[in-house]
């Protein structure tokens, strides 16, 4: 594998309209390589199109997607990122191990990884359970160990936490930390502000645009507010100010 | 295309079917229970001295008909799950190609058809007291080459089809005209010109023209074109639902 020291993710005046709405006017980013990312926003502020856009399951009208200084969604990119779905997408007639042992032979990961994985999301228990039979937890769960299959240096994750509660919350952000440490450079999804104060940094969404760039407590300083809840919401308020003015 | 993602997949598609006992259990079943049922029908229908019992020469036919029908239906309905389910946009996202995706489950529902083939031909025979002419195995690669079609045409439909209603409705759209007009009803010479010409761009009409040669001959010397013909189709539709899946989506 090629060194490459370049951002993990940069997207250049990305575009994108889905039927005859256009989600994304123009946005640009990057991600910097081993940064656990947190990109937060309202539903319906496009976080999930973005992030189809970066592992290139979606049409783009428009704009440069580079990841791991290779053009976004190209063949080479496809064993060396991981992604979830918003709705968890696996196998419901099969087990856990099963779904984990098919995808795992997609990626060419060794034979030990299904355990290896199953044992970081914590469910080495119920592994050879039919999924449909697991809890909704449980099934995030799954859903999210399918990505870590392979040992992705890259991982899209949109919206992993919802809905789980807060002990499964706190084990999951303790694991995606571990591995940011690991190398690998994750983005993950969230309407949840109080989220951001696990992140490194932050990329805050509105209409499909990024409202905010930066790490928590320069979003603190630059909004005066006590906690992200506050500050996103004195950004909406600056932003519609603005367009009002314009 | 790899043969090891092609082969997982299959492995992976054949693993999700074993799971389910209801629906091995119609596909094992209502074949034979319908074949019983068409037997029963002409129980009691006088047979003129010197002319074929009615089920001898209508039952070959109808038998190529159910495994095409079922395996439409079952590879529609479950390549649709997948797309609905999310798990088809993750195996996009993955290095699977698309040609390992759609020839994994014609693999593994090629397979099914195999079986189900097999059990349809030995039951009509053995058990039916069904009277063919032609060899035995010839009936029976036609009547797997008919599944195999039903999965490759299952697979091509259910690319076209957004939600499991459409998928349905493939059905009638797809299988009916073909039904109607492979010659089954009634002789393709027979039909009005513009009919037959319709129904030579037919797959199905080159399985019934194959069956209806060997039921009245004991060699299978002259079903060759038409073998190849099915297999043309076959291949046609599974590049068709290669050439339709999406790594992009809108």
């Amino acid at each position: 594998m090629e060194k490459f020291d370049g951002p993990a993710i940069s997207v250049a005046g990305l575009r994108v309209i889905r039927g005859k709405n256009l989600v994304i006017p123009d946005l640009s980013l990057e991600v910097p390589r081993g940064a656990l990312v947190g990109l937060l926003g309202p539903s319906g502020s496009g976080k999930s199109t973005l992030m189809r856009s970066i592992v290139g399951s979606q049409i783009i009208a428009g704009g440069d997607i580079t990841v791991l200084g290779l053009p976004g969604g190209t063949a080479p990119l496809r064993h060396r990122v991981g992604y979830v779905t918003q709705a968890p997408s696996v196998y419901m007639d099969l087990s856990a191990r099963e779904n984990l042992r098919y995808f795992a032979s997609l990626v060419n990961a060794p034979k030990t990884d299904p355990q290896r994985v199953l044992d970081t999301v914590g469910l080495a228990d119920c592994a050879d359970r039919p999924v449909t039979t697991l809890s909704g937890g449980q099934l995030t769960r799954v859903s999210l160990a399918v990505a870590l299959v392979g040992k992705p240096e890259v991982l899209i994750l949109d919206e992993p936490t919802v809905g789980l509660d807060p002990i499964l919350r706190r084990n999951l952000w303790a694991m995606f930390r571990r591995l940011a440490k690991e190398g690998a450079t994750l983005m993950v999804s969230s309407h949840v502000m109080d989220e951001a104060t696990r992140c490194d940094r932050l990329l805050i969404m509105r209409g499909g645009g990024i409202l905010f760039d930066g790490t928590l407590s320069e979003l603190l300083k630059q909004t005066k507010a006590k906690d992200a809840d506050d500050a996103f919401l004195a950004l909406a308020d600056a932003a519609d100010a603005r367009e009002a003015a314009a | 295309m790899s043969i090891q993602l092609t082969g997982a997949t299959a492995l992976r598609v054949l693993t999700q079917l074993r799971r389910d006992r209801r629906t091995i259990a119609l596909i094992t079943f209502v074949p034979l229970i319908l074949l019983t049922l068409l037997w029963a029908m002409f129980l009691d229908v006088p047979v003129m001295p010197g002319h074929e019992a009615p089920f001898n020469s209508v039952g070959p036919g109808i038998m190529g008909l159910f495994p095409l029908f079922i395996m439409f239906l079952i590879t529609s309905v479950t390549t649709l799950r997948e797309r609905q389910g999310g798990t088809m946009e993750r195996l996009m996202a993955s290095p699977i190609g698309r040609a390992d995706v759609v020839f994994g489950y014609a693999c593994a529902f090629g397979l099914v058809a195999v079986l189900q083939g097999t059990l349809v031909v030995v039951y009509s025979i053995w058990v039916l007291g069904l009277n063919f002419a032609g060899p035995v195995w010839a009936l029976l690669l036609i009547i797997v080459l008919d599944a195999i079609l039903g999965t490759a045409l299952g697979l091509a439909a259910s690319s076209l089809a957004r939600t499991e209603f459409q998928a349905l409705q493939m059905f009638p759209a797809v299988i009916v005209p073909q039904l109607l007009l492979s010659g089954i009803a009634i002789e393709r010479d027979q039909m009005p010109q513009v009919l037959e010409w319709i129904s030579d761009a037919l797959p199905l009409s080159y399985a019934i023209d194959a069956i209806h040669y060997l039921t009245e001959n004991q060699s299978a010397s002259e079903i060759w074109s038409q073998v190849v013909i099915l297999l043309a189709f076959i291949v046609g539709a599974l590049i068709l639902g290669v050439a339709t899946l999406r790594r992009r989506t809108d």
